[in-house]
């Protein structure tokens, strides 16, 4: 198995998280798709790691899981917050920013 | 000794101190009579300081730098003390004393927040006036100058709720100004060329025959504009009788002892620079002469009292003018004080008898004299005096004013200055005869004034008699020829006995003298101002207002246009914009997608 065949995983990985993201017009959909961007960088940190022989990238790894946990416990903790004011998680209702 | 040093600036530290009181202190302002007597009271003091000075022949000059500049202070400040400013000091702080008395009585029926307003620029003014005629040089005195013509304003306007006064104080400030414009040129050309502001300086130069500047004939004139406006002169004459306004105790003062004498006073104390120009100074005189019996004319068929006594004001500042210009400044200086005593006693008692009857027009009062015998007294007092009638002050100061152009040997201005006193005796004893003799007219429930009103109309007029008899033992000063003296009491006794004529014994009709042929175009003339107030007013309308509408029109369209057109498109700008903002997470992240993404374009394309 070469660097390149875990680079494209990860892009494709990213690629799909991104799409979530863009597409899902559910909160936590928007959520998970950020889950699978991140963990799209924690395959390549691993991949490098492994392939430069730099246990660097595996610490930063766990540093990333660590604060995504917390990330996805806030994001959470908000959606759900927003569900109780406003009954609703559609992401394309939640415009008060509009100008 | 050495405090008598500090006695000028206590005399003008003291009314701004009251100015200073009555302008922050506003409760004691809104006391009103309060007030009075704050700026009563230091005008007193300042009286007394006058008058060791005046009693010391105190001399004194001191200048401290104001303006710096390479070389020394481009300009000073101080005081200069001499016979001329002892004299001005005394009579400035005397009249203003007695009219700030008087005005207690005259003013009683105001609100006591105006009242207190009053005396606020009454201080005002009386510090203005002291710091011009202690000024040691020229920018001093154009500062202090501007201050005297901003209280005349205020005072002119003092009931500014009436149309008439508040277009009478425009009018004044306006008409002055166009005099200052000159003067301050003047003073700056003058600056240009000598570097200094200070009289002692430039007498110096003078005496010393160093003060060859090609333009000083120029100079001396635009500076001669500033006394042409200040002092009424013609053609700039038509704001003092509309200045009448104003309350009867501030056109005492202002209109009549000080602040229009201003002018008189700068060309005396510049004596000898106008003195280096002659052909100015013949301007000056035939100016002063002219002007003199312009107003002595229009004097004779005005009704109201006030502004028969501004016209005359104006006639007597043409005397003192007309001095000034035939080299004999003494006697225009001496003919100011007496002016300033008799002509103050004069507009004092005639406001007494506007606060008894309640109207300005002569004609509707008469036989005044039975009911108030005290003022008739003294109004009597002050019109001998501006007639002319041995041996009251104005006999002595006139006929040295005569004596003085003749000796220059103006002829023409010596014969319209003696048709002028002429006049004078004739319009002055026609408001006497009108006013205290004869049939009495309308509601007759006129009685003396209060003491406080009273009090200032004796001392004046003691003042007028008394200084008259010490001239007259003192010999009088003798200027011109013998035939002079009696010719002046003949000129003035005709134009009283004319007036006794017409008036009282009623032998000649005054309209049908007045309807005669050569009278009757005078008198049209003379009805109508001589056409000068209406000149002015389409001059104003026809340019000014033209010339304002025009700006106002760039101001509104090309100006406010340019901005609008700019304002209105940052505001479509931004309405287009405002699209972009949905408000929705994704499009955001599809603008940070597409971001990175023409980023890495750019990288690929152009980053080699």
């Amino acid at each position: 198995m070469s660097l390149i065949s875990y680079l494209t995983l990860a892009a494709l990985v990213f690629a799909i998280g991104l799409f979530g993201v863009l597409t899902r017009r559910n909160a936590i959909g928007i959520l998970l798709g950020i889950e699978l961007m991140l963990n799209a960088v924690n395959i390549n940190l691993v991949a490098f790691a492994r392939f430069h022989g730099d246990v660097a990238g595996l610490v930063f790894t766990l540093f990333t899981i660590a604060i995504t946990v917390a990330e996805v416990a806030v994001g959470l903790a908000l959606v759900i917050v927003i569900f109780r004011v406003r009954r609703t998680v559609d992401a394309d209702r939640l415009d008060l920013l509009r100008g | 000794m050495r405090l008598l040093v500090w006695l000028p600036l206590l005399v003008l530290a003291l009314p701004f101190t009251s100015f200073l009181l009555l302008a922050v202190v506003a409760p004691l302002r809104r006391r009103g009579r309060a007030a009075g007597g704050v700026g009563i009271a230091t005008i007193a003091a300042a009286l007394g300081a006058a008058l060791l000075i005046w009693r010391e022949g105190f001399r004194h000059t001191a200048t401290w730098a104001w303006l710096p500049g390479d070389g020394g202070p481009m300009a000073t400040v101080g005081m200069l003390v001499d016979p001329l400013t002892n004299a001005m000091l005394v009579l400035v702080t005397l009249v203003s004393l007695l009219v700030q008395v008087y005005s207690l009585a005259y003013l009683h029926d105001e609100p006591a927040p105006s009242l207190g307003r009053y005396y606020t620029y009454q201080s005002l003014f009386a510090f203005s006036m002291l710091g011009l005629v202690l000024a040691p040089g020229f920018l001093q005195m154009f500062v202090f100058w501007e201050l005297v013509g901003l209280c005349s304003y205020l005072l002119i306007g003092y009931w500014y709720e009436r149309p008439a006064a508040a277009r009478a104080a425009v009018k004044a400030f306006w008409i002055t100004k166009l005099g200052d414009l000159g003067f301050v040129i003047g003073i700056v050309m003058l600056w240009a060329a000598t570097g200094t502001f200070e009289f002692e300086a430039l007498f110096a130069r003078a005496q010393e025959h160093a003060l060859a500047i090609p333009a000083l004939g120029t100079i001396m004139f635009l500076v001669y504009l500033g006394a042409v406006g200040k002092s009424a002169q013609f053609p700039l004459h038509v704001w003092l009788p509309d200045a009448m306004e104003g309350p009867t105790p501030v056109s005492a003062l202002i209109h009549a002892a000080t602040m229009v004498t201003a002018g008189v006073y700068m060309v005396t104390r510049a004596q000898p620079l106008f003195a280096l120009v002659p052909e100015v100074l013949a301007l000056i005189g035939w100016v002063g002469a002219f002007t003199a019996l312009l107003a002595a004319t229009m004097a004779c068929v005005e009704n109201d009292i006030k502004r028969v006594l501004a016209y005359s004001t104006v006639s007597q500042l043409g005397y003192m003018m007309a001095a000034a210009g035939a080299g004999a400044a003494d006697a225009g200086f001496f003919h100011l004080l007496t002016h300033g005593l008799f002509k103050a006693l004069l507009f004092l008692g005639a406001g007494a008898v506007i606060h008894a009857v309640g109207s300005n027009d002569i004609f509707r009062m008469g036989g005044l004299f039975r009911a108030m015998p005290q003022t008739g007294l003294v109004f009597l007092v002050g019109t001998l005096a501006l007639a002319g009638v041995p041996p009251l002050t104005g006999f002595f100061s006139k006929e040295a004013v005569l004596g003085g152009v003749w000796e220059a040997r103006m002829t023409w201005p010596f014969l319209m200055l003696a048709v002028t006193a002429f006049l004078t005796a004739f319009y002055m004893f026609r408001v006497v005869f009108t006013v205290f003799f004869g049939d009495a007219r309308g509601e007759s429930h006129a009685h003396e004034p209060a003491w406080a009103m009273r009090g200032p109309l004796w001392l004046l007029a003691g003042l007028t008699v008394v200084l008259g008899l010490r001239f007259a033992a003192g010999g009088g000063a003798h200027h011109g020829p013998t035939w002079l003296a009696p010719l002046s009491v003949a000129l003035a006794l005709a134009g009283i006995v004319l007036a006794w004529a017409m008036y009282q014994r009623g032998a000649l009709d005054p309209r049908r003298v007045a309807a005669a042929f050569p009278l009757s175009v005078l008198d049209a003339l003379a009805r109508r101002r001589y056409g000068l107030d209406a000149l002015y007013g389409g001059v104003y309308r026809g340019v000014v207002l033209a010339f304002s509408r025009l700006i106002g029109w760039i101001d509104r369209y090309l100006v406010d246009g340019m901005l609008n057109v700019v304002s209105a498109w940052t505001l479509r700008g931004g309405d287009m914009l405002r699209g972009i903002q949905s408000g929705v997470p994704q499009d955001y992240v599809y603008g940070v997608a597409f971001g990175v993404l023409l980023l890495f374009v750019w990288a690929r394309l152009w980053m080699r």
